[in-house]
């Protein structure tokens, strides 16, 4: 038969997505002038750091800025666990190079207030397995409570489906947006 | 995360006079409650414990557990029940999870392991003991104190009050007063309704840090000099490296080195995008695999062919052969599961630190000592120079039993004298996974003129589980993991054996020869095995003209238990009650790992074959519980993962090796698919059994039998597609 080669059939090499695609990766570091820093605002702090400006958002975060919150699972932007706010809208962080969101803020998990509806909705509701998969999950319920006026909690689960946890917790996701958005009922939602 | 703790702090402190330590040693003959007191240092080191607990005079009462914690509640449920018998204050209770140390042994699996739903049900009684062992002796030293009777003392919050006085002294100021008393041998228990903690839902303690994103999982670890290591793999099973380019890859900025494994060409480097770089940029090439025309028709033929060999007899009672002759009323059926993969959301990875005579692994294992074996090979070194850091896991599943990736970074830190972060992106997660094993069976069962069941037969093909891991354990052709749900070893304390009560019973079994790795998923076979055994229960049921549900408790009139939570499941879930067109009920049981469940299914199903699953009952006994509320969180999330593979999913091969490569192409499922759950968790007094598997079983067969009553479809291999619903609505 014939010889299979790494790059057709060997992930790392696959034509989509910033993280894995190797062609790009290269041409990244002939773009790269030298002294140019990129700036980035996350959580409130600037951070300017000597990176290519095409280098993937999530790994930015994780490996520069060690915010390990935000976690890579698919790196393909297909199950959510990379998921942060970009000026208040929930984004995979995993497809948008630091290029892209310099002068935006940024809020990761660990940007997100402690005492956040969602936060509390998720511990009191205990919708936790594994965890790994929930950061992201609780990234995107908290910005689309506060992007929707009136946020309804069928609603707000309807645009769950791109989300994927291996425990099997949607169940009680459900049950933690529901809380989530009587507490904001009740409360407001201090931005 | 707490912080773990190495084997030295272990020796040195924790178990030093700092205040009363009781440790607890459980091997498969029993336990033995050890007071740290009593002993030296050698004793305290040859009595490997498996928890233990330590009360100090600043009143914290600290537990150390060694089991993984992966969303199941283990760093909450085994504190519950030495907290309980301690009568200790849960807000002063701090939980460890102990290092690798030798120590962390399961009693039913002798090592520390977390797998086969076994830490509840393993640590139950010893851990009861435990806590119980150092209440008695914190009442003694308190009584001795005041100079009064013991029983006139009572302990409760981490205090132990005298009532006639009005006296009372903190855990704290009496523990090392106790710590001087010599350890009760029969500790008493408490009763059941003297239990302050277990039964009551506790907040799990690992959840607020994973809300808050600070949780450290394998992923997450981060260490002065860290350098990150990627693997060019194969694309098909047994391929040869022909050729790869290392200057190519040296020449990527960042890139350190580039090492030949045995599983194929790593490559170090400072960052992780870089190392990416690098493997991109070796252009490995690889010869054929060892069947380069290997794709899922080919899987399938070969399974179901092997049905026709010769096989390994493994239960043959009674006569099957002349019962089936003279039945009334026969039916044989062929059924097929697929390859399933892990798909564990943190993808595998290990950081490992090899120097001189130790090994440091920080690693999200089920496998501790597993992992110090394979390490201390690899690096060559004595396994106990090898300390395991647990962090958290991003799902378990069974795959992370699995050493492959702790090996990978041994070698690589070792080549690159630094601490070594191995990582697998997604598209390997897949593609080198080691898969749920595929099974063929053929199997065929008779009835008397009363419509009773009288023979069964059972033909098994599926790859061995522990060929790999346990070689020694597959004896005369016979894997018992793969067995498991039908037969089970002799002497196992898994309880994986078929429940029903057929005369004349049948089952045999041959081992696959296909090149595809395999190992547990949770519930091991049990799940694949129940899917073909309740579905084809159904079919009888409906040839008898029996209700699905009388015909099977005809079958188990000695299995109170089984009989329970079928009963309880049909009266939760309305069994019997009229369905509109295109709606039905489908109903299974199932028990394995000492704990017994029956489901209800309910679904529609379209014209065009799809189905939406409404609703899903389950009724659960598994004795004692100690915390309710994550204890219905594994059955939920276990029928949700079932329901992902009873509806969607199964692993593409092509060309000798793995087709699927990522969540596009291979789909779970999604929120919008999760139906209604509802647990009933039995009251029950009987042997108490594991949690995290139970559930997954009864899922896959009550969906496959509510879509035969919706639509009269019969689907005899999962996933249930439309596609094949729909084919078999037309049949």
């Amino acid at each position: 038969m014939n010889e299979n080669s790494n790059d057709a059939s060997l992930p790392g090499n696959r034509v989509r997505g910033l993280f894995f695609e190797g062609s790009r990766v290269s041409k990244r570091q002939t773009k790269e002038k030298e002294g140019m820093m990129v700036k980035l605002t996350v959580n409130g702090k600037d951070y300017q750091l000597d990176v290519p400006l095409d280098t993937s958002l999530l790994w930015v975060i994780r490996d520069n800025l060690k915010l390990t919150g935000t976690k890579y699972a698919c790196g393909i932007g297909e199950c959510g666990s990379c998921t942060v706010h970009v000026d208040g809208k929930a984004e995979r962080s995993c497809g948008i190079s630091v290029g892209e969101v310099q002068g935006k803020k940024i809020t990761t998990i660990e940007g997100l207030p402690e005492d956040h509806p969602v936060k509390k909705a998720w511990v009191k509701e205990q919708v936790v397995q594994c965890g790994y998969c929930q950061p992201g999950l609780i990234m995107q319920v908290a910005a689309l409570i506060s992007s929707t006026p009136k946020p309804q909690a069928d609603q707000v689960i309807a645009s769950m489906d791109d989300f994927i946890c291996r425990c099997g917790t949607h169940h009680r996701v459900k049950r933690g947006i529901q809380s989530a958005i009587e507490t904001v009922g009740k409360e407001g939602l201090k931005s | 995360m707490n912080t773990p703790i190495s084997r030295r702090t272990f020796l040195k402190g924790s178990m030093a006079a700092t205040g009363l330590t009781i440790a607890v040693s459980i091997t498969p003959f029993g336990f033995k409650l050890l007071h740290a007191q009593d002993k030296g240092k050698e004793a305290l080191a040859a009595f490997k414990p498996s928890a233990w607990m330590e009360i100090t005079p600043d009143n914290q009462v600290t537990i150390y557990v060694g089991n993984s914690e992966m969303g199941q509640g283990i760093l909450t449920a085994l504190p519950m029940i030495i907290a309980d018998e301690l009568d200790a204050d849960w807000e002063r209770v701090q939980v460890r999870q102990g290092g690798a140390l030798e120590a962390f042994k399961n009693p039913i699996l002798h090592f520390q392991l977390t797998v086969a739903s076994a830490s509840v049900r393993g640590f139950y009684e010893p851990l009861r003991n435990m806590g119980a062992a150092g209440r008695a002796m914190l009442i003694q030293a308190a009584a001795q104190t005041w100079k009064v009777p013991e029983n006139e003392c009572v302990a409760g919050m981490n205090k132990v009050k005298h009532a006639k006085s009005g006296q009372e002294l903190t855990y704290g100021q009496v523990c090392l007063t106790a710590a001087k008393l010599a350890m009760p041998e029969k500790p008493v228990l408490k009763t059941e309704s003297q239990f302050t903690y277990m039964g009551k839902p506790m907040p799990r303690v690992d959840i607020p840090e994973k809300v808050s994103g600070k949780g450290v999982f394998g992923f997450d670890v981060d260490l002065p000099g860290l350098h990150y290591a990627v693997i060019a793999r194969p694309p098909a099973y047994g391929a040869k490296p022909v050729s790869h380019d290392e200057k190519a890859a040296m020449a990527v900025k960042g890139v350190k080195k580039v090492i030949p494994m045995p599983m194929g060409i790593g490559v170090c480097a400072e960052t992780i995008e870089a190392a990416l770089a690098g493997r991109g940029a070796l252009k490995a090439q690889w010869g054929p695999g060892v069947i380069p025309e290997m794709d899922n028709a080919y899987v399938e033929k070969s399974l179901m062919e092997d049905l026709d060999k010769a096989a390994a007899v493994v239960r043959n009672e009674g006569d099957v052969k002349a019962t089936l002759a003279k039945a009334s009323k026969k039916l044989s059926a062929t059924y097929f599961v697929p390859y399933i993969a892990h798909a564990t959301m943190e993808p595998m990875n290990c950081t490992a630190h090899v120097q001189q005579d130790r090994c440091d692994l920080w690693v999200p294992t089920q496998g501790q000592t597993v992992a110090q074996i394979v390490a201390g090979k690899v690096a060559g070194i004595p396994p106990e120079n090898v300390t395991v850091h647990t962090t958290f896991l991003g799902c378990g599943l069974g795959r992370r039993a699995r050493p492959d990736f702790i090996a990978e970074a041994v070698i690589a830190s070792k080549a690159l004298g630094q601490p070594v972060k191995l990582v697998w992106t997604r598209e390997e997660d897949f593609k080198y996974d080691a898969f749920r094993a595929a099974t063929a069976q053929r199997i065929e069962a008779g009835l008397d003129d009363q419509g009773r069941m009288t023979a069964w037969s059972q033909e098994v093909v599926c790859p061995s589980i522990l060929k790999d891991i346990a070689p020694q354990v597959v004896k005369n052709g016979i894997d018992f993991y793969s067995l498991w749900g039908l037969a089970d070893y002799p002497g196992s304390q898994h309880n994986n054996n078929i429940m029903y009560e057929i005369p004349h019973f049948y089952v045999d079994f041959l081992i696959s020869q296909l090149p595809i790795p395999v190992c547990p998923w949770r519930s091991v076979q049990n799940a694949p095995n129940a899917f073909v055994i309740e579905c084809f229960m159904d079919e009888m049921a409906h040839l008898a003209g029996k209700d699905p549900l009388k015909f099977r408790l005809e079958l188990l009139q000695n299995k109170k238990r089984a009989t329970r939570v079928l009963e309880t499941v049909a009266e939760k879930a309305g069994w019997g009650k009229q369905m509109p067109k295109g709606r039905g009920l489908g109903i299974a049981q199932h028990s394995c790992f000492g704990t017994y469940v029956a489901q209800v299914a309910d679904v529609s199903v379209g014209s065009d074959g799809k189905i939406k699953v409404n609703r899903v009952v389950a009724a659960v006994d598994c004795g004692p519980v100690v915390n309710p509320d994550p204890l219905v969180a594994q059955v939920e999330g276990a029928i949700t993962m079932a329901l992902s593979t009873a509806l969607k999913e199964e692993i593409m091969f092509a060309k000798g090796g793995v087709a699927s490569s990522n969540f596009d192409d291979y789909d779970v499922i999604r929120m919008s698919e999760v139906p209604d759950i509802e647990v009933h968790v039995i009251k029950s007094n009987d042997k108490i059994g594991g949690i995290g598997e139970p559930g997954v079983p009864p899922t896959a067969p009550a969906v496959a039998n509510a879509v035969f009553n919706a639509v009269g479809a019969r689907v005899r291999r999962i996933p249930l597609t439309p596609r094949r619903v729909l084919a078999a609505m037309k049949s």
